[in-house]
């Protein structure tokens, strides 16, 4: 089963953190990432840039409008996801709690849709 | 064009017996697979080029000796402290055959013992599929991710840990005096994992997957082939043959799902339906009951029904009855609740369904609040159908189902009513 897990945060938080705080968090990171590839779970994954970087669209009547934002006034933003295989939803809620971001913000955990059926 | 299918379809032939060769001679399971598919690549690239060699097993198993030498050779140079592999191993120079030698035909068992070896218990599932599908079917990884709709390296990797994970449990590749039914069991469930993850794919998920289907039909061909006397070996196949032969009637060009009782039953595939029939009608006079032989059973009463009314439900649930005994899955009570339905009406089918709330496996499934809403539109009950549906259509992660289940349940809404069952 593939999911897709939703990182939720909030970029501020984290700027007033010292340089080991900050060193503890990748290390955290970092070890979740090995690990997922090394077992073959991993099937991809994205980072956002920060959202003072992020243009929203709308097309209302034929018009489309741009405008920047929504910036840092949200309390949490989607800041990236991971995509994994795995056998059970349990995996990938275990997976999702060792990701920092749990302890401050949230993962969100969503079941990927596919294309294969059985008729009924 | 046909040059290189046949290339293709003898090369996955040929590949579990020179890695099972391979193996029996030099040990070392996880670089011997290593050097067979280079040694299939090769060969997929250089035979239809510059034609077949007189001895393609000899052909396939000096390449993959050599790339073994050249592997061992720079592992030395490299480290000449480690010398255990080359201890153990006899010198590959002397005994690697010349491509015309002859190489005697190997024992039928070699794929037998390299599919045990490849569902070993320490794997995960997802890793005895991958290694499965690449050491025994001849698959490439680039092949099998594509089937899985996954990365080449998650694929890749999930080989590697496998091989790695074979090595730390010291698994050997050696014929055991017999096999364990627990081990044998392990084999046919990936096969049947091979095959209904070709079989469920829909037009939208391109040919590759569909391979999948008659990799796992060849596969099990060959384990009936070799356990002749196995029924459940017996029973998966013809399970197989009986499922795949609805295939052409079961989506339509554009992927949405037909369900059973309103297939085109004239494009069934017949020979399929006659052969499976026939395995397992003379499987089950002869070996003790399993699973895998009472859902083939079931299939052929559904296939030897011309109409979907002609089904004799009586005989289905009287299987059903026998299956759930043997596994009391919540998936069986599910299947065997319809059976009720079409045989004791659909009031009978919908209490047999209420334990099943409870169940934490099945309590927040769509298959459950389908099997439901089926039943509620046969008792003519469509608003709580119709909210089952919508229900099901929610809960299903399958794109194609969900589709199908909000136009049953839109169907029911706009009061053309279906005719259930």
């Amino acid at each position: 089963m593939k999911y897709m897990l939703l990182i939720y945060n909030n970029p501020a938080l984290y700027q007033g953190w010292s340089d080991q705080e900050r060193q503890a968090l990748f290390a955290d990171v970092g070890s979740i990432m090995a690990e997922l590839q090394e077992s073959g779970e991993l099937v991809s994954d994205a980072a956002l840039a920060d959202p003072a970087r992020t243009r929203t669209v709308r097309v209302r009547d034929g018009v489309t409008t741009t405008t920047d934002g929504p910036f840092a006034e949200a309390k949490e933003q989607f800041a990236g996801y991971l995509m994994i295989d795995c056998e059970t939803p349990e995996r990938a809620e275990e997976i999702a709690a060792r990701w920092p971001d749990a302890r401050y913000f949230a993962m969100e955990v969503r079941a990927v849709m596919h294309s294969s059926g059985t008729e009924m | 064009m046909s040059g290189e299918t046949a290339t293709e379809g003898l090369l996955r032939e040929l590949a579990p017996q020179v890695l099972g060769s391979l193996v029996r001679r030099y040990g070392h399971f996880d670089e011997c697979e290593d050097a067979v598919q280079e040694a299939l690549l090769a060969a997929a690239v250089q035979w239809p080029a510059s034609g077949m060699p007189g001895n393609p097993r000899g052909w396939l198993i000096t390449v993959a000796s050599r790339r073994m030498i050249d592997q061992w050779r720079g592992d030395q140079a490299r480290r000449s402290r480690e010398v255990s592999a080359f201890e153990r191993a006899p010198d590959l120079r002397a005994v690697a055959p010349a491509a015309d030698e002859d190489v005697a035909a190997p024992p039928d068992d070699d794929t037998l013992t390299l599919l045990l070896l490849c569902c070993h218990p320490d794997l995960p599932e997802p890793s005895r599929i991958a290694l499965t599908l690449r050491a025994v079917g001849g698959l490439t990884t680039a092949e099998i991710a594509r089937a899985f709709l996954l990365p080449e390296a998650t694929i890749a990797q999930r080989i590697t840990r496998a091989k790695q994970r074979l090595k730390d449990a010291g698994a050997r590749f050696e014929t055991p005096p017999s096999w364990s039914d627990e081990a044998i069991a392990a084999m046919l469930h990936v096969l049947y994992l091979i095959f209904n993850e070709g079989y469920t794919a829909t037009s939208g998920d391109g040919l590759q997957r569909a391979d999948l289907t008659s990799e796992a039909i060849r596969l099990a061909r060959a384990v009936h082939r070799l356990l002749p006397d196995d029924g459940e070996a017996a029973g998966l196949l013809a399970l197989m043959l009986l499922t795949e032969a609805r295939h052409g009637a079961r989506s339509r060009p554009d992927g949405t799902l037909v369900p059973l009782s309103e297939q085109d039953r004239s494009a069934w595939d017949a020979g399929a339906i006659a052969a499976g029939t026939e395995l397992i009608t003379r499987t089950m006079s002869a070996a003790p009951l399993g699973p895998y032989q009472l859902q083939a059973a079931i299939a052929a009463v559904h296939a030897e029904a011309s109409r979907a009314g002609d089904t004799d439900w009586r005989q289905i649930l009287a299987l059903f009855q026998i299956l759930e005994r043997l596994t009391p899955t919540p998936v069986v009570r599910l299947n065997r609740a319809v059976a009720t339905a079409m045989v004791h009406g659909p009031q009978a089918g919908l209490a047999e369904l209420e334990p099943l709330d409870a169940d934490p496996r099945t309590a927040r499934h769509h298959r459950l609040a389908a099997v439901r809403a089926h039943l509620l539109e046969m008792a003519g009950q469509d608003a709580a159908a119709a909210a089952c549906y919508q229900h099901a259509a929610r809960l299903t992660t399958s794109l194609p189902e969900r589709r199908y289940l909000e136009d049953r349940a839109a169907r029911l809404a706009t009061g053309r009513g279906g005719t259930a069952g």
